[in-house]
């Protein structure tokens, strides 16, 4: 009885190379090749399976537009406080104070700081850990860079975002050194009277050229960040709500970046005084 | 007129690549990009030298094959694919840097060539619409919205040619997702798949090792077929929407 069997033979990977039809049979084997075919790679492309949204780099950047977002309006209230400056000393104290009994009694003393603190860490952990991941994917997806690259469409805040978000991260720690955690006077005043404390500060040129850098920085972060929030959230899906959504993050980081920078301007100039 | 290039040569993937620089006189300015490289193949040929590798077909804009980064912009410094660039863009006497596309995902095969395979499995993905065959049916028994069958169309340009990757500095690739997603998502027959197409194209998007999109715009700017940013905002809204849904 003559038999005929099939047999792939490998390539020198052992991939299945060569299609063998061995006939068997009482004359002896012979043996014919049938068919052959391209090797694939080793490590070929592969299919993903049991996708998950939640496992996406857009679900990163939806948690960086909330955590952002969540800041913006930290900085309109910060801003607030810090324009009180302008209504004397007595003012701006009370401010502070005011911030500590917010919600009592039903909160205890500096609860709803605390609560604000709470949020606040919680959002610069988030933000900062999304921002690390899409800055290492970015890297390893361009690992040979071009000899020659233009940056055309981009604005040039757009391309500040990682460099920046860092100079901001160091300027805010050294901004609670100098104002909660340490409560630093250059100065050498006291530092329990936040008033008196701002004054001391930004009577020192240094300082105030430190704070400055840091609000232009916080200003390009802003502008483009704000737009790219509103377009992550997918809330730009027709031109004119891009426009829109741009015109508003500009408008946004102009008033953030004036309205902080005034302050410590105006203490240099000697408006704002003890 | 004459021009110098500066040009990537790469044997193969396995091999390191390096800049050669080549002069080719007599460019007539009614010469395509692509034709101005056939003059310099020729004469490359003529002296026994291995011809520069690269992609065309059908040379007339439509197919998406052809792609080269052309003095740091992608298919050069006009909106259109580099078949249908011409040399009157140039001046006599330009130094011309072509390289490849740069990205991990588009691993460069020879020269100027690189594999695009990985769009091709973002598509695999749900680029597409499930529908048994048969007979066609009535094509009036579906109406779509004039607004959304223009807005499918317009985005349905997109010819795939990983410009958009190409221009952007994260290496994402979330315009072509973007158009993919905004041309099915506008119509009807693109309803029943919506949720599971944008979670399984972004996943695999992200396995093949492209970035995540920082909304910069570089992107829409090298997009020889003008898709606008507003894909990638609606590509972000139907994946939260998917998320919404439990996906």
């Amino acid at each position: 009885m003559a038999r005929i069997t099939l047999e792939w033979e490998g390539d020198a990977r052992g991939i299945p190379h060569v299609l063998h039809a061995i006939g068997t049979g009482p004359g002896g084997d012979s043996v014919a090749t049938v068919a052959t075919q391209t090797p694939s790679p080793v490590t070929g492309p592969t299919l993903v399976a049991g996708a998950r949204a939640a496992r996406t780099t857009i679900y990163l950047k939806l948690l960086m537009a909330l955590s952002g977002l969540f800041f913006v309006g930290f900085v309109l209230t910060h801003m607030y406080g810090n324009l009180k400056a302008f209504a004397g000393h007595d003012a701006f104290n009370a401010y502070a104070e005011h911030i500590r009994t917010l919600g009592t009694p039903f909160l205890p003393y500096s609860g709803a700081l605390w609560i604000m603190r709470v949020l606040l860490i919680a959002s610069l952990v988030v933000h900062v850990a999304c921002a690390a991941a899409l800055w290492r994917r970015a890297k390893q997806a361009r690992t040979v860079r071009y000899q020659v690259k233009k940056h055309t469409g981009a604005i040039f805040a757009s391309r500040l975002m990682r460099w920046g978000g860092v100079t901001i991260l160091l300027f805010v720690i050294w901004h609670l050194l100098n104002f909660t955690i340490g409560k630093v006077n250059v100065q050498g005043g006291p530092t329990n009277d936040p008033y008196n404390l701002l004054v001391d500060t930004f009577d020192t040129w240094w300082l105030t050229l430190i704070y400055l850098v840091a609000m232009a920085m916080l200003g390009a972060h802003l502008h483009h960040g704000t737009w790219s929030a509103f377009q992550t959230l997918g809330l730009t899906g027709t031109a004119r709500a891009r426009t829109r959504a741009k015109r508003l993050a500009f408008v946004l980081a102009f008033v953030v970046t004036v309205g902080f920078s005034i302050v410590p301007i105006f203490v240099l100039a000697g408006v704002i005084s003890k | 007129m004459k021009v110098t290039l500066k040009i990537w040569r790469q044997p193969d993937a396995a091999s390191d690549g390096a800049m050669h620089t080549y002069e080719v006189d007599d460019v007539s300015e009614d010469m395509s990009f692509l034709e101005m490289l056939d003059v310099l193949n020729e004469q490359l040929n003529a002296r026994d030298e291995e011809p520069i590798a690269f992609d065309s077909d059908c040379r007339e804009g439509i197919c998406g094959m052809c792609g080269l980064m052309i003095n740091g912009e992608p298919h050069g410094p006009e909106v259109t694919t580099t078949c249908q660039l011409h040399m009157r863009s140039f001046k006599d006497g330009d130094e011309i840097v072509i390289e490849p596309w740069r990205a991990d995902a588009f691993p460069v095969v020879k020269d100027l060539c690189v594999d695009r395979g990985a769009f091709d499995r973002i598509i695999q993905q749900g680029g597409y619409i499930s529908v048994n065959t048969g007979a066609a049916p009535e094509a009036h028994s579906i109406q779509v919205p004039k607004e959304a069958a223009d807005r499918a169309f317009d985005v349905a340009t997109c010819i795939g040619c990983g410009a958009c990757v190409a221009a952007c500095p994260n290496g994402s690739a979330s315009l072509f997702m973007g158009a993919k997603i905004t041309h099915l998502g506008e119509l009807p027959q693109g309803q029943a798949e919506r949720d599971t197409r944008v979670v399984s194209m972004v996943a695999q998007h992200d396995h093949e090792g492209f970035g995540g999109c920082t909304n910069i715009g570089e992107c829409t700017a090298a997009c020889p077929k003008e898709i606008p940013l507003d894909v990638i905002s609606q590509l972000n809204k139907d994946l939260r929407t998917a998320l919404q849904h439990g996906h």
